[in-house]
């Protein structure tokens, strides 16, 4: 049967050339890095290397830090937490602001430091999917300690206008972070021009393996430590380096960057005409203005069609694709993001996300679109909600 | 938590067999129309429960011989999971042959038992049994709309573990017989809770009306304060036909040494000018409880306070309270 993975926005394939260049590492130079024999020395070069590329990959000043972490959610959760004890606990700031549509990895966080008598303060989005600037700037306090805000949302694609919500935060003396896990290695990421103080991310998103990621903190800017321990990292991020990943992450990224403009052509020209052919479908409705989006998300509604019950039937089909966020496939409710941009409750369990990457090809696409039209003309054929409009029985579909 | 629950896993690998097969090929699927309803001889129902909105919706088609009450032919159309969609397939299947008085008894568990490729092994996960509950709504919505009554006709009591089907009051019931103190002992008692979990407590899969922490609170509370207002009332009235002195807390026993005081022996002492005060009640460690008084007017200082009255006063409250009973003038 073939196999067509539209959910990179989940996890991406490792790319080939970054997979190589990490096998060295794991049986022949193996060393602990930060070991005082050659064994641990041997391993410097592809470090330095790999950092190189990493700092290169978004932007970064030689006095910025980017440490390595395990993925995008530990760095999350490492600044929010280390805002927590830098600046809240101790009782000079009490306010953090974010959105209603970050990943859980900021969402659960806020909600555990709410718990710990935290301010939180969740900007809506439109319709579109996006903030509106204003809101930021007048949610901001004297006690504001941290803005955090996605670069781009993982279930609409939606870019938020990372620059200019930073200059908001920075007129008040308030700190940014950014998740940038949806959005470095699909559009430019410099941390530099946008000016942000933190920025997260996941090697996975972007061809690199799993389990691995960073945090960008910029000027080596102070921040309690998540883990406490050795020496590692600067004493940063305690625990022995990952070196295989970290080396794969690096070159990864590199590799990303230097499709950006595929990715904005190729991948985008693929998304389109997947997206076309949805819109060809009645009552298909797609989140977001294209040219708002990272260039390879579709996040649709397909009236009538349950979201589950479409993954059932692409995947069938050998089709992976998603209703959401991943983390959430095992719970009942409906999409959250579809009801923070005001999407009608009955859109809401509609949601098919599908996300493409610079592997997929033009043959792949046709493929999915024939059974995604295939899937939607036997479930709404079965579905109660569908049947019974006139308009719809007409269209054949 | 447990090992195998640390690596979630494809929900679809728990679907049965027979899930899998009706999910893919529901052949209860459709309508039924008007005519094809009168050619069997047969009134057409059609009822409707849930909505998109919710996630799940459901038609139901029922043709039904108005002289025997039996269900001649069932269809569907569902707008839900794959879960759903094999439920509303067995649940229409199940309804033929049926009179609509028997169908009415068909439960989602029925409903889920069907689809089982072996009696042991469910054919769903947890999280999709209340799937086939809407099977059990919408048949009751059919049987209403059918006998031209309220569908709340068949829905005696409120349900709080759907995926079990276990109801407010037998879950309240269990806990007061049995003195049960966790959750966990009301799902050994009951299955509720057993299956999807979300009404154990609030942040489950989805949003109950009634959990069972909530429930398991207020009843327990509820028994604490029968106990006190049983308390209450054996120091009151007729003391010790409930509970005995010793039984008693602290400030039920002041109570009821004060109340007996007031009844027996103050007016006794006001006779001769007299009064008194209780200063304390301690269980001693021999298993004697003692009530510390402080004589007040004629009866200060008087000799007979150490004698005559206090063995007077001692023998009231023996007799009345407890034989265990000293009374220790300061």
């Amino acid at each position: 049967m073939k196999r067509v993975y539209l959910d990179n926005n989940a996890t991406t394939m490792v790319d080939p050339q970054a997979y190589e260049l990490m096998l060295p590492y794991f049986c022949e130079k193996y060393g602990n890095p930060n070991s005082l024999h050659d064994f641990g020395s041997e391993t410097h070069p592809a470090l330095r290397k790999a950092m190189d590329q990493l700092y290169a990959g978004i932007g970064a000043d030689d006095m910025d830090d980017i440490i390595v972490t395990s993925c995008a959610t530990e760095s999350n959760n490492w600044v929010l937490k280390g805002i927590y004890f830098d600046k809240i606990v101790t009782g000079e700031k009490d306010h953090i602001i974010t959105t209603s549509v970050e990943h859980p990895a900021i969402g659960a966080t806020c909600s555990f430091l709410e718990s710990l008598g935290v301010r939180i303060t969740k900007l809506d989005v439109n319709s579109e999917g996006l903030i509106n600037p204003d809101d930021l700037r007048n949610a901001i306090d004297d006690k504001t300690a941290l803005v955090s805000i996605m670069w781009a949302n993982n279930e609409t694609g939606a870019i938020f206008p990372i620059k200019e919500l930073v200059q908001i935060a920075h007129e008040r003396g308030v700190l940014f972070h950014t998740d940038g896990v949806q959005a470095v290695g699909k559009i430019k990421v410099d941390v530099k021009d946008a000016g942000v103080d933190f920025m997260s991310f996941s090697a996975h998103k972007f061809h690199g393996p799993k389990g691995i990621g960073g945090l960008f903190i910029k000027n080596s800017q102070k921040l309690t430590s998540l883990l406490h321990g050795g020496e590692h990292m600067g004493g940063r991020r305690s625990g022995t380096l990952n070196v295989p990943y970290i080396v794969a992450m690096g070159e990864a990224l590199e590799i990303a960057n230097k499709f950006i403009d595929f990715e904005n052509i190729h991948v985008k020209r693929l998304r389109d005409k997947l997206e076309d052919a949805l819109l060809e479908i009645p009552d298909v409705t797609v989140v977001g203005k294209r040219e708002h989006r990272v260039p390879n998300t579709i996040l649709a509604s397909i009236k009538g069609v349950e979201g589950e019950a479409m993954l059932w039937d692409l995947n069938k089909a050998g089709i992976a694709a998603s209703t959401g966020s991943a983390c959430a496939s095992e719970t009942l409710e409906s999409n959250p993001i579809m009801e923070a941009i005001g999407a009608d409750k009955e859109l809401a369990h509609t949601a098919l996300r599908l996300s493409l990457s610079r592997f997929n090809t033009e043959e792949e696409i046709d493929y999915a679109i024939e059974h995604i039209k295939k899937a939607t003309q036997r479930l709404r054929a079965i579905s109660s909600t569908f049947a019974y409009a006139p308009q719809w029985h007409k269209s054949g579909l | 938590m447990a090992k195998n629950t640390l690596i979630g896993g494809s929900i679809w690998d728990e679907y049965s067999q027979k899930v899998q097969d009706r999910m893919n090929n529901p052949k209860f699927m459709g309508e039924i129309t008007e005519e094809e309803a009168k050619e069997k001889g047969c009134k057409l129902i059609i009822a409707d429960f849930g909505a998109e909105s919710c996630g799940d919706a459901v038609r139901l088609y029922w043709a039904v011989d108005e002289k025997t009450d039996i269900i001649k032919d069932a269809k569907f159309r569902s707008f839900g999971c794959g879960t759903a969609i094999a439920s509303s397939d067995t649940m229409a299947e199940l309804c033929i042959g049926k009179t609509v008085d028997e169908a009415v008894k068909i439960t989602n568990i029925d409903v889920e038992k069907a689809m089982r490729d072996n009696p042991e092994t469910p054919a769903v996960p947890p999280q999709k049994m209340h799937c086939s509950v809407m099977a059990y709504d919408v048949i009751k919505a059919a049987a209403a709309q059918y006998k031209g009554i309220d569908p709340e006709h068949f829905e005696d009591e409120i349900i709080v573990c759907e995926c079990a089907r276990v109801s407010l009051g037998t879950i309240k019931e269990v806990i007061r017989l049995n003195d049960l103190k966790t959750v966990e002992e009301i799902t050994q008692y009951t299955k509720a809770g057993a299956f999807c979990k979300s009404c154990i407590k609030p942040g489950g899969h989805e949003k109950r009306e009634y959990y069972l922490v909530d429930i398991l609170a207020e009843t327990r509370a509820e028994m604490e304060r029968e106990k006190l207002t049983a308390i209450a009332n054996a120091k009151t009235s007729d003391l010790g036909a409930d509970m005995s002195f010793e039984e008693l807390n602290t400030i039920g026993q002041f109570k009821a040494v004060e109340q007996l005081m007031d009844t027996d022996i103050r007016p006794m002492l006001a006779m001769d000018g007299g009064n008194l005060d209780i200063i304390d009640i301690r269980k001693d460690d021999d298993g004697k409880i003692d009530i510390y008084i402080r004589y007040l007017g004629a009866c200060s200082g008087c000799a007979s306070g150490a004698s005559g009255t206090l063995f007077a006063i001692e023998a009231v409250l023996k007799e009345n309270l407890s034989q265990n009973i000293r009374v220790m003038p300061i």
